[in-house]
């Protein structure tokens, strides 16, 4: 057991120290103001990429090429589907984050049934789906100004001595996503799955119905961020989903996981979702413009995951 | 099943023919299909006006081809496009000299990458995606407002009108044949295309790995280089948006054009068919059809499924 922590432990500490020194660079430069505040929001947005972030851990730990294209065309649609199911009225909250579920189960299902009936690989599957998911959301959202509603938006903003609500969520969801990882037959015939396919097939494990789970659970996730990032930034939009394309693959490389796959780290994922929104908010607070953000963000990306270093395959 | 290089020059057998004629025939349908909806079109000018994207499109198909032969992914290709675009209407303009050392700079940024993902043993995907940033953040460093303008050599070249065949056409042979003669038909070209074969039997035969990535991405750089000049050549103007549909737009060229994902099984000729495709399909059918502006993106991804449902049936009619 010992053994299995220490293992772990190595790309877990990583990401969160390097959460801490862009933290730390940034208060420097503040002279200790806001260094709570900062906290704060910084906690709230992570748990957007924490989200999206677990379901593509569980894609790409299926093994090599399994990555989900489609979330941030998917996370779009939802938040247009949330807050026109929902139509602004606080009865219907249940009903929308529902709708906004169902419909990135449904982007999930679809995005395996290509991979599965055309034999195409994920990347190209989850791509085109995400070409016609994207053209839906225009079509569906064209000019689409509904405001959440006010229990709701109310609600994505609660926080507790600093401690924000969403934040809370993100939680019991990496710990739900832990769970299932470690402790679950389905984590389990995943992480099989994505050390040896081959094998695990022989081995009895029903390879097809975990992928196809496996590929809803994203688009379920993503569906959910939808919901909840309408809600936060009080309004949908098509392209609120974005920059969930890069977050998402990132957090779960540079939090340790495999991109070989078979090796997955649920805890990395939290702490490399607080060190890129941290980064960013540290480059904000520098005052440094839109093109030099790019610019260092890109740099440091690609430094942490040279620095992170990749796996080889197990065999 | 891995099928050594070597197999391809054997006679083809009927699934694999039908295969290889793939893009050509989709290519073909494409076609008629703008004949029967506005038969103007077919026409010097019309092709010429059809097409006129195509160039760059194709250049920046074949860049994409060249890492996905060694089984990677360039998720960046498209703001490297676009920062040669504005590199091209800024410096190479105003200086070309500093123009063409930031170029080839740049281009040797991308071997640097392929020797970093295989020395450190990166997901390209992760590390492209992150040089994505780098390069949108360059450009608009560079071009903070839409702006500059061509060198007017390169708007003499792209304005270049050739007799009977129009140049996008003429454009598209040479690039078609030039790569597939260097890829598929010299010696180190089946190398290359062996290291994404099978990387075990290259290395072991005592080619150099790292080689061959670097080889490759420095490619892919060149071509970005070519697609993103070519680019300015014909809107004359640069933004630093200006190059973003092409990630997608490239990787799905690749993929109609025959190519696939795994096993350094690709088709520069059949590339720059699936290039042109894209090129006719998102324009003009899709204008041709009034499909209306919204689905005209979903519609791309409806093509390309049917393209890979197509191939998927010959393949399993095929054995």
């Amino acid at each position: 057991m010992s053994q299995i922590t220490k293992l772990a432990s190595k790309p877990w500490i990583w990401s969160y120290l390097g959460a801490l020194v862009v933290w730390l660079a940034a208060i420097v430069y503040t002279g200790g103001t806001g260094a709570g505040g900062m906290i704060t929001a910084a906690l709230s947005l992570a748990v957007f990429t924490v989200i999206v972030g677990l379901g593509q851990m569980f894609v790409i730990t299926l093994g090599p090429g399994n990555v989900d294209l489609s979330i941030p065309a998917n996370i779009g649609l939802a938040s247009a589907v949330a807050m026109k199911t929902m139509g602004g009225d606080d009865k219907m909250i249940a009903v929308g984050i529902l709708a906004a579920l169902g419909s990135g189960l449904v982007i999930g299902l679809f995005n395996y049934s290509l991979i599965r009936l055309l034999r195409i690989p994920p990347i190209i599957a989850t791509l085109s789906s995400s070409f016609i998911v994207l053209s839906t959301d225009i079509a569906y959202g064209r000019g689409l100004q509904i405001k959440p509603p006010p229990a709701f938006a109310d609600f994505a903003n609660i926080q507790f001595f600093g401690i924000p609500i969403l934040a809370v969520v993100g939680v019991l969801l990496a710990g739900i996503a832990w769970a299932a990882l470690q402790r679950m037959t389905y984590g389990r015939s995943v992480l099989a799955i994505g050390q040896n396919m081959r094998a695990a097939k022989f081995a009895g494990i029903p390879v097809e119905r975990i992928r196809l789970v496996t590929y809803m659970l994203s688009g379920g996730l993503a569906g959910l961020n939808g919901a909840l990032l309408a809600a936060y930034f009080r309004g949908s939009s098509v392209d609120i989903g974005n920059e969930y394309l890069l977050s998402s693959i990132a957090v779960v490389v540079i939090g340790g996981t495999s991109v070989a796959g078979g090796r997955a780290n649920v805890p990395g994922i939290w702490g490399a979702s607080l060190f890129l929104i941290l980064l960013l908010t540290m480059l904000n607070t520098f005052g440094v413009s839109a093109g030099l953000r790019l610019l260092l963000t890109g740099i440091i990306i690609v430094g942490v995951i040279t620095a992170a270093g990749g796996h080889k395959p197990a065999r | 099943m891995v099928v050594p290089p070597v197999a391809a020059r054997r006679p083809a057998n009927y699934a694999r023919m039908v295969r290889t004629l793939l893009p050509a025939f989709s290519f073909t349908l494409i076609l008629l299909a703008i004949a029967w909806l506005n038969p103007r079109a077919i026409s010097y000018l019309g092709f010429s006006l059809m097409l006129n994207l195509a160039i760059p499109i194709a250049l920046a198909t074949i860049a994409q081809m060249f890492v996905i032969t060694i089984n990677e992914l360039d998720l960046s290709i498209g703001t490297f496009v676009g920062f040669v675009g504005c590199v091209t209407a800024t410096w190479l303009r105003d200086d070309p000299l500093i123009g063409i050392l930031v170029l080839m700079a740049a281009i040797a940024v991308y071997a640097g990458l392929g020797a970093l993902i295989h020395l450190r043993n990166l997901p390209s995907i992760v590390v492209t995606l992150g040089m994505s940033f780098v390069w949108q953040g360059l450009s608009i460093l560079l071009l903070p407002k839409p702006g500059g303008k061509a060198p007017d050599w390169l708007l003499a070249l792209m304005g270049f009108k050739p007799p009977f065949v129009p140049f996008p056409i003429v454009a598209a042979l040479i690039i078609g044949l030039v790569v597939h003669f260097g890829l598929m038909r010299s010696a180190y070209g089946t190398v290359l295309r062996g290291a994404g074969g099978n990387p075990q039997a290259i290395g072991r035969a005592g080619w150099s790995l790292l080689r061959t990535k670097v080889v490759m991405f420095a490619m892919t750089g060149l071509f970005g280089v070519f697609s993103g000049i070519a680019l300015i050549g014909i809107t004359t103007s640069a933004d630093a948006n200006i190059g973003n549909g092409y990630t997608l737009l490239s990787i799905a060229g690749v993929i109609l054009g025959g190519g696939e994902f795994v096993g350094g099984r690709v088709s520069p000729i059949g590339a720059v068919i699936g290039a042109l495709t894209l090129a006719l399909a998102a324009g003009s059918l899709l204008t041709f059809m009034h499909i209306p502006p919204d689905w005209q993106v979903a519609a791309n991804g409806v093509i390309l499924i049917l393209v890979l449902a197509a191939r998927a049936f010959i393949s399993r009619r095929g054995g």
